[in-house]
């Protein structure tokens, strides 16, 4: 457990010590930025639901450039071998890499706070809708954190590690869009994979144990094919 | 300490461990040599845990690879070749975490010990540095201090002298023979001086065989049986001087190389057994007018029993 968070503490250090944190950031705030202001005034509602509409998409090619140097770097520099030779389990790097990217995210989403700090000044803002899309932010965050650490995990390049990961959290982020394709049969499991419906109900203020279940069903899932794969390279 | 069976690692059909056994114990120094691929890196790798072995079992102070890799893990301290840290950090922040992570919690007992590493491996001067900017060598010692971090029983190290220049492997070597004197130490080289200047045994490895085994002074006396005497004779003819060495003793076997220097003339001559020619050599010049330049055996007994044993690769 200390261990975890030792790896977890020295991992989300590392992002500001590098200008990743700052790049990601900035870029993070621009884009979100950007798309939700273009429009809110023109749709003229006191609420942050566009901006939590957004979000999945803005995730699924964000966060792969969060996570992808968390185990291709090390394995590129060698010092992985330091790592897995100190009396440290696979579990417990696993779970100190996804914490720290997890807590990078979060951390990323605090500058957005100011979104409904600057719209209750402007209209009245229903605060639970805002809390449940940040509560169910952070869970979505965390699930394809683990995706992306599982994307890292696989490879030595980070560019392979940021498009593998791209690549599945963009799969769950438009699955539940792609429902037409499919034949009816199947049509409900299809939209419960996907992360969309399960994202946007949490973000209307619903708290959903299902849906809870669903992220940490990923998170738990990609963390434990993670640590197949380090198992299995060595 | 460590006793290692019938070792062996695959690398899907390439074999670069072919059952390796070998025993070593508390305190002593190991110098694993070998060619380049012979697999020492391999060797070193799974007895960290670091590898799995595709077969044979592994065991330090009677714990089992792998049900207590971790345990094994602890009892370790490992220095990989070139060193491979995080290059972003600072070496005090670096070591502050591996400190962590090895266990040492408490910040009192943290902060001794970082002190006591940094004064063993001379990197008081460059705590405040990131690791990006330091030199090989230096990088080499913040490694060395990383694999001592726990004061570990065991430390294995991985040519912790290649790429140093000279007074770096001094200093590296001065290193681990005072740690040496209470730990057990297994380190690989390619360089023959080193294991013969550090290590109390030494295992030659070839083609993931384990084809010598034993003391320094052994392996030495070995050879020394077989030794090799080069004199260079100065005014003397080839053809006759050939003809004189040969009737000295039978064992001798006696051959023409060429000479360092000119107009001198050189011989290697070979012989089985312990019994030193050098002095019935020179009697028998001392009766021509020819001169003696030079009169040695072979010193480098390390060298030759290295080369013998692992010429086929070649």
């Amino acid at each position: 457990m200390k261990q975890i968070k030792t790896i977890a503490v020295k991992e989300f250090k590392d992002y500001f010590i590098s200008p990743i944190a700052y790049i990601v950031i900035s870029l993070f705030l621009i884009v979100t930025g950007w798309f939700f202001f273009s429009t809110f005034f023109i749709f003229d509602r006191a609420d942050l639901r566009d901006f939590f509409s957004l979000l999945p998409l803005i995730f699924s090619f964000i966060i792969p450039a969060v996570t992808m140097r968390l185990f291709s770097e090390e394995k590129n520099v060698g010092s992985y071998e330091t790592l897995l030779t100190m009396p440290v389990s696979f579990t417990d790097i696993a779970l100190g890499k996804f914490l720290a990217a997890t807590m990078f995210t979060a951390a990323m989403l605090i500058p957005t706070l100011s979104y409904p700090l600057f719209i209750s000044l402007i209209g009245e803002v229903d605060i639970g809708p805002v809390i449940g899309g940040y509560i169910g932010a952070v869970f979505l965050a965390a699930a394809y954190c683990s995706l992306g650490i599982f994307a890292s995990s696989l490879t030595r390049n980070q560019i392979v590690a940021f498009i593998i990961g791209t690549a599945l959290c963009f799969t769950l982020t438009i699955l539940d869009k792609l429902l037409f394709f499919m034949p009816a049969g199947i049509l409900p499991v299809i939209e419960f994979l996907g992360a969309g419906s399960h994202f946007a109900t949490i973000s209307k203020g619903i708290v959903d144990s299902r849906d809870i279940l669903y992220f940490v069903s990923v998170v738990f899932i990609s963390i434990f094919s993670t640590h197949i794969v380090m198992h299995e390279k060595n | 300490m460590i006793e290692v069976q019938n070792l062996t690692k695959y690398y899907k059909d390439f074999c670069a461990v072919n059952r390796i056994s070998m025993t070593i114990r508390k305190g002593e120094i190991l110098g694993l040599l070998g060619p380049n691929g012979a697999g020492k890196t391999t060797t070193l790798r799974m007895l960290t845990g670091y590898l799995r072995p595709t077969s044979g079992t592994i065991k330090v102070n009677e714990l089992n690879m792998p049900e207590d890799v971790l345990k094994i893990k602890s009892l370790i301290g490992y220095l990989p070749e070139s060193a491979p840290l995080y290059h972003n950090m600072l070496v005090y922040d670096y070591l502050d975490y591996v400190a962590r992570i090895k266990g040492i919690s408490d910040k009192e007992t943290r902060y001794d010990r970082l002190l006591r590493l940094s004064e063993l491996c001379g990197l008081s001067a460059i705590m405040d540095k990131p690791i990006a900017d330091l030199s090989k060598g230096l990088k080499q010692r913040v490694g060395l201090a990383h694999a001592m971090m726990s004061d570990p029983e065991i430390l294995i190290l991985d040519e912790p002298t290649s790429g140093l220049d000279p007074n770096q492997i001094v200093e590296i070597r001065d290193i681990i023979k005072r740690i040496g004197k209470e730990k057990t130490i297994v380190f690989s080289t390619h360089i023959l001086s080193e294991a013969e200047a550090t290590c109390d045994r030494i295992a030659i490895i070839n083609n993931g065989r384990v084809v010598a085994d034993d003391t320094t002074l052994n392996l030495k006396k070995r050879v020394q049986e077989n030794s090799l005497i080069r004199i260079s004779l100065q005014g003397a003819d080839p053809e006759k001087a050939l003809a004189l060495l040969k009737t000295i003793d039978s064992r001798l076997e006696v051959t023409l190389v060429d000479p360092a220097e000119e107009n001198l003339v050189s011989f290697e001559m070979r012989s089985s057994g312990d019994q030193d020619f050098r002095s019935d050599i020179y009697l028998k010049i001392k009766e021509t007018d020819w001169i003696i330049v030079q009169l040695a055996k072979e010193s480098q007994a390390l060298e030759k029993i290295f080369r013998e044993l692992t010429r086929e690769v070649a």
